[in-house]
């Protein structure tokens, strides 16, 4: 099975698990003077529920006639191996632990470690360039976003005040 | 008028006011270039100072120039980088961001910067002479109209359907609008579809949703394939800001067309600039020749020309009810008139009548905020194009992070950035698979205004009569049912008249 059958698939189950909910479990908590309207929460998203039906199941069995192939400027995901693949997940878990250290390790110290890391992961190896431009641009978004915005970002760790 | 125009050119031209438009325009640009910070936050921001000032045209002015030049600058990321920041400038990296990828971002900034000059301007020019009258017709536009002017909008997305794909790009709008009906609706007041999750009770963020979507598939796709960001090869064309005749000559009727329909959109409160460069460039599209609408996605600049002159429109448009009537049509024109309010100037029908000066004053700083921020910015665009030309090895981590401080920057929490990876890597897959990524957002940003104006019409009318009583609502609906139904019909016909 094509990727595409796959993904709308998939599309079809999430529509069907929101059809069930918006046709079945979102009106038994509606208040009773709502229930004399004559458009519910539920109105419109029983309605996309019937569309998104209608329409995955449309590109579900049409897929395998308009078989889209690949351009030049496309990735082909049946060769995956062929690109940098291993980079690309280094890299989305490298955004994940930016995303949980933010806080706890304070935005200047995991920005920089941020920037660093991920330079170094795509094979830039220059780090007397690399470190002074990743500090430097952190401490100018830092203070641009805190100083001069008014936006608040906690500068250090936790372990040395706000 | 005459009085008016010469009292609002003296004001406006006093040596005070025109620093104040370009440090407006400035400010506005940079700030503006942070994916995450639109001309709302920026003009809410730029509040404190304005009031400062005392005197309210200056402050006016400075805030004028600051939406001006934000409205620029989120087109720039648009661009560059494929990180909308804002609704109104999704359009704008359609064809902005592709051109950028063939080498031309000089080019594609340059076409940004004149369309925005001219939409600004004709949009000044005409809330000058049919404000009044305009401010009245406004008036007759009910939730019904706005739902199938809204329904219109969406067919904006026939324009990722390619041949066969139509099944693919409705599906993904009706994502977007499921999508949408995530979190508590403004007229419910009900959570729905949250999962038990706090972070879901306000529903998706926009600008997560608009990272997850553009800017951070593009970067991926980077990383995995490096021919991509072939840099080097481009050389000095990424700063060249020359365009062709032969572009000057398509742009022109372009940019005149969604000037006027921009403005008109604009006025409307509620419309706005995104529905005005959504059906700008579904318009733009539909009326293309065939070999042209093959372009659109792909780096036409007609297609950049649209959206952009459309949306700067609608924002001098949205002028026209905030001025005349004190009703504010979009968010930013809302802060602009707790501004207004804070100054001691109260917007309505009076305003012309008692505080003159200031009413011409801040239409007449929109012209020369327009001719400002083109003379600023031409010359900056070299500069700012160079961004491309930075080694890959340094790009792609700095894109990822511009593409997470907006996600972070709106909300302040770290699960958003969580989210913004994890839909990321969703829409990528979507990608690999060639399911169009722009129609997922359309119908996210246009869902819940077409959800409140539908329920809003079902209720004032008891039901869906108002589709067919209404023959303004009726006409725009058969309106957007042709724009979508018309280019697939004629893929078609051309596909049987091939041997």
């Amino acid at each position: 099975m094509t990727l595409e059958r796959w993904i709308s698939l998939i599309l079809l189950l999430i529509c069907l698990v929101y059809g069930y909910t918006a046709f079945f479990t979102m009106d038994a908590t509606l208040p009773p003077f709502m229930q004399r309207n004559p458009v519910w929460p539920s109105t419109f998203p029983k309605l996309l529920a019937v569309l998104g039906v209608v329409s995955s199941l449309a590109v579900l069995l049409n897929a395998e006639k308009t078989t889209w192939k690949p351009g030049e400027n496309d990735i082909d995901y049946r060769r995956l191996g062929d690109y940098k693949i291993g980079q690309a997940i280094a890299l989305l878990v490298l955004m994940v632990v930016y995303a949980l250290t933010l806080r706890p390790l304070g935005f200047i110290g995991s920005t920089t470690l941020f920037l660093v890391l991920g330079a170094a992961l795509l094979g830039e190896r220059n780090f007397k360039v690399l470190i002074p431009v990743a500090v430097t641009s952190t401490l100018v978004v830092w203070w641009l976003v805190q100083q001069v915005l008014g936006i608040f970002l906690r500068p250090l760790p936790f372990f040395l005040g706000t | 008028m005459l009085e008016g125009i010469l009292i609002g050119l003296t004001t406006a031209l006093s040596i005070k006011n025109l620093m104040m438009v370009v440090g407006g325009c400035l400010v506005g640009t940079f700030i503006g270039m942070l994916p995450g910070l639109g001309p709302m936050s920026i003009i809410a921001i730029m509040i404190p100072v304005a009031i400062g000032i005392g005197d309210p045209s200056a402050a006016l002015i400075l805030l004028a120039g600051v939406y001006y030049g934000a409205i620029f600058g989120g087109s720039t990321s648009s661009i560059l980088i494929n990180a909308p920041g804002v609704a109104s400038t999704v359009a704008t990296s359609f064809d902005g961001y592709p051109l950028a990828r063939q080498g031309k971002a000089g080019k594609a900034l340059t076409v940004a910067a004149i369309s925005s000059f001219f939409g600004g301007t004709v949009g000044a020019i005409l809330l000058m002479i049919f404000a009044p009258a305009l401010a009245s017709v406004a008036l007759l536009f009910h939730s019904a109209e706005y739902f199938a002017l809204m329904v219109v909008g969406l067919s904006a997305i026939a324009a990722f359907a390619g041949s066969g794909q139509i099944g693919k790009a409705f599906l993904m709008t009706v994502l977007g609008l499921i999508m949408a009906t995530v979190g508590e609706g403004a007229l419910f007041n009900l959570p729905r579809f949250t999962m038990g999750v706090m972070d879901l009770q306000s529903g998706f963020s926009f600008i997560t949703l608009a990272m997850a979507m553009f800017a951070l598939p593009e970067a991926l796709y980077l990383v995995l394939d490096p021919k991509r960001s072939n840099n080097e090869t481009h050389g000095d064309q990424i700063k060249d800001l020359r365009i062709t005749k032969d572009e000057a000559k398509a742009i022109t009727p372009v940019i005149g067309r969604q000037s006027i329909q921009g403005f008109l959109i604009g006025v409307l409160p509620g419309a706005g600039a995104t529905i005005a460069s959504f059906l700008g460039y579904a318009v733009e599209r539909n009326i293309a020749s065939p070999e042209e609408q093959k372009k659109f996605g792909k780096g036409s600049v007609k297609g950049l020309a649209a959206p952009e002159s459309a949306n700067n429109a609608a924002c001098t448009g949205s002028f026209v009810p905030l001025l005349t009537l004190g009703i504010p049509g979009s968010g930013t024109t809302a802060i602009l008139l707790g501004a207004l309010i804070a100054l001691n100037v109260s917007p309505g029908p009076r305003l012309m009548v008692d505080q003159p000066d200031i009413f011409w004053a801040v239409i007449i700083s929109m012209y020369i905020g327009n001719v400002i921020l083109l003379i600023l910015n031409l010359p900056l665009i070299p500069y700012i194009a160079k961004v491309l030309a930075i080694p890959r090895n340094y790009l792609i981590p700095f894109i990822l992070f511009f593409t997470m401080m907006g996600a972070y920057i709106g909300q302040n929490n770290a699960t958003e950035l969580l989210i913004l990876v994890g839909m990321g890597v969703c829409a990528t897959i979507l990608r690999f698979a060639n399911f169009p990524l722009p129609p997922l957002l359309i119908g996210f940003i246009l869902g819940s205004m077409l959800e409140d104006n539908f329920s809003r019409s079902m209720q004032l009318y008891d039901g869906a009569q108002f589709i067919w009583e209404r023959p303004m609502t009726l006409g725009l609906l058969i309106l957007a049912a042709l724009l979508m139904v018309l280019p697939s019909l004629r893929a078609r016909r051309k596909q049987r008249s091939k041997p």
